[in-house]
């Protein structure tokens, strides 16, 4: 139990990148970029491919994350330019990008054609370069241990692929807030805002929604890669879906942990990406519930995520009425009650 | 500083709903003027000025601000040498953001955006005293979103983004319009003050006579896409209403309607 659920966290924070992503898209920009489905499996697929052929696993992430800033980008310029409804450039780009993503797959496969995954199974990754560092220190003998003396039974086999990406998702973060208070972050939230008023100051919105659009794909693309060398596996299918699971972590974190500022959303929608895994993870564990389904409560999270919050203020208004109404009926009665009062002197 | 030369533009061209917004718009502005526009609904005052921004492209004509044709330039460029101030509260800010960061967009319009931070304490201390010209208190209230301030709250702190880094045109397109009296007698002080202040020169359409009359040192009429009055500097301290009425009378051989032009 406890190592499924350690493995749902590190997958979390892997799937929080991407989550980052639809976040810049759907709330920072307003723009609903359905590309995600694709840019994911672009991120994965590139470096699947990158790894096969021998390069630097960190190398070949740093070229999936491109990749999928250009499919983000190539979504903007149909939006912007060929004055396409947002939906539809996603769907547009996702649907181009299936063909893509099995084209750049296939430059490892004999014919050279196409190729629907890639194992990675005996390769390097940056998880397996990262812990051949982590090892040495000795960590995790003593997290190990700390762990065992509190009462826990099964433990994980490394800490280090937790703290390796604690520190990435969290840097991103970081880069992310902080960009958002440049004078260009600036801009890109103004257009998502109000874009006559952010025009009359001069910004080419045109170029901020290519450029946000770029941004968030690069950040699923590289979340993308990250999983596929979690998992060691590329496949063609692993972006099905995925925009939804953005939406249900970005829904979900800020439910929970609000979005009083950037810092605090941005840490929600991380959060949200570990809950939305941990839900996951213990809805697989009923056993009468199959891996197949598993798209099927992804939808039914984010439906409740979407309406939950909607019921509850309902009834607090309601309530909010109620109270009201009585205590004006109470007064009328008190009134009412002088009132006679008053008669029966006079 | 602003010439307009034959500007015209048809909406709708070849379609029953055919519509000839200008028709043949002469104007030239020199530096520091500041033109009070008005004229009944319909009369093509807006899209005057969506001309002059940039927000539509006249089917022939020239604009030329400073001897730069900016005619097909679009929008967001000419927005380096325009400040602008819309009719709606909402259209000048954007909501979710703080009134410093509103601010910060505002002050960046002619430098190019790059990745400095949007506020540091250097310019918060400057944003914080042009506030205090407002005497609305916001400048106690920096980080707080837009969205919450009044709809006078907001026209003021959009006309002073709109003035921030002294364009060189200033168009207000019944900027007081959607405000209760009081606000809006705010905000046509402040305009006068801070069009003063830089010496801006600016473009004012209002449905106000008495506002149009004691503003500025230039007043325009329009009617049915043409300008159809001018009014010059030595005229325009002496002229009154009834005067504007007449002559309304006198050019288009029948009486304005009055109701809305007067009382707006
Ligand atoms: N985008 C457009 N498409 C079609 N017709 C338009 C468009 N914009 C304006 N018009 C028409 O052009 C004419 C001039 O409109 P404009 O908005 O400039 O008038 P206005 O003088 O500003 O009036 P108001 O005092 O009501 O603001 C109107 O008849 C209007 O219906
Ligand atoms: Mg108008």
């Amino acid at each position: 139990m406890f190592t499924a659920l350690f493995g749902s966290v590190e997958q979390g924070i892997i799937y929080a990148i991407m989550a980052l992503g639809v976040y810049l898209t759907f709330r920072v920009l307003d723009f609903p970029d359905l590309t995600v489905d694709g840019s994911f499996v672009t991120g994965a697929g590139t470096a699947a491919m990158m790894i096969v052929l021998g390069y630097n696993p960190i190398l070949a992430t740093i070229v999936a994350m491109v990749a999928g800033f250009l499919a983000g980008c190539m979504t903007g310029l149909l939006h912007t330019k060929g004055k396409i409804n947002p939906l539809l450039s996603g769907i547009l780009m996702m649907i181009a990008l299936y063909s893509i993503n099995l084209r750049i797959m296939g430059i490892t496969s004999d014919t050279g054609v196409t190729r629907p995954n890639i194992p990675l199974l005996n390769t390097d990754t940056v998880f397996t370069m990262f812990n051949d560092f982590w090892s040495k220190l000795g960590i995790d003998s003593v997290l190990s241990s700390a762990v065992t003396a509190m009462g826990g039974k099964s433990l994980p086999s490394t800490w280090g692929i937790l703290f390796f990406m604690l520190i990435v998702t969290l840097v991103i973060k970081l880069i992310m807030d902080r960009f958002l208070k440049t004078e260009i972050g600036l801009a890109i939230r103004a257009t998502g805002d109000n874009k006559r008023m952010i025009r009359s100051f001069s910004a080419n919105t045109d170029s901020l929604i290519i450029l946000g659009l770029g941004l968030s794909n690069g950040m699923v693309a590289l979340s993308g890669a990250l999983i596929a060398q979690y998992t060691k596996f590329a496949d063609i299918g692993l972006g099905i879906g995925m925009i939804v699971v953005g939406l249900a972590s970005v829904i979900i974190g800020e439910a929970i942990f609000g979005t009083k500022s950037i810092m605090r959303t941005t840490f929600a929608v991380i959060a949200g990406a570990v809950i939305y895994r941990l839900i996951y993870a213990l809805a697989l564990r009923v056993g009468w519930l199959d891996t197949g389904d598993m798209k099927l409560i992804t939808a039914i999270i984010v439906i409740l995520a979407l309406i939950i919050p909607q019921v509850l203020n309902k009834q607090k208004e309601k309530k909010r009425k109620a109270k009201r109404l009585a205590a004006r009926v109470a007064a009328q009665k008190a009134r009412l009650n002088v009132e006679q009062g008053g008669n029966g002197l006079a | 500083m602003l010439k307009l030369d034959g500007i015209n533009k048809i909406f709708n061209e070849g379609t029953p709903d055919e519509k000839n917004a200008l028709d043949n718009i002469n104007l030239h502005l020199a530096a520091g003027d500041f033109v009070t526009i008005i004229g009944s609904n319909g009369a093509g005052k807006s899209t005057m000025m969506n001309m002059i921004s940039g927000a539509l492209t006249p089917d022939f004509g020239s604009i030329v601000i400073d001897g730069n044709d900016l005619t097909r330039l679009p929008e967001h460029k000419r927005a380096l040498h325009i400040g602008r101030v819309f009719q709606d509260p909402m259209a000048g800010t954007a909501p979710s953001m703080t009134i410093e960061e509103n601010l910060a967009i505002a002050y960046s319009r002619n430098t190019k955006r790059g990745l400095r931070g949007g506020v540091d304490k250097k310019r918060r201390e400057f944003f914080k005293q042009s506030l205090e010209k407002l005497h609305l208190n916001l400048e106690n209230r920096l980080t707080a979103k837009v969205g919450l301030l009044s709809g006078g709250e907001r026209q003021a702190l959009s006309l002073l983004m709109a003035t921030f880094t002294k364009p060189a045109i200033l168009l207000l397109d019944e900027h007081t319009a959607a405000l209760d009296p009081s606000r809006a007698e705010l905000i046509t002080k402040l305009t006068k003050e801070l069009v003063e202040e830089s010496n801006l020169t600016t473009l004012m359409v209002t449905h106000n006579m008495q506002q149009a009359l004691d503003l500025g040192n230039r007043l325009i009429m329009m009617d049915k896409g043409q300008i159809i009055l001018e009014v010059g500097a030595e005229r325009k301290s002496a002229l009154t209403i009834p005067d504007l009425m007449t002559e309304f009378e006198h050019i288009r051989g029948e009486k304005m309607n009055s109701d809305r032009a007067l009382l707006g």
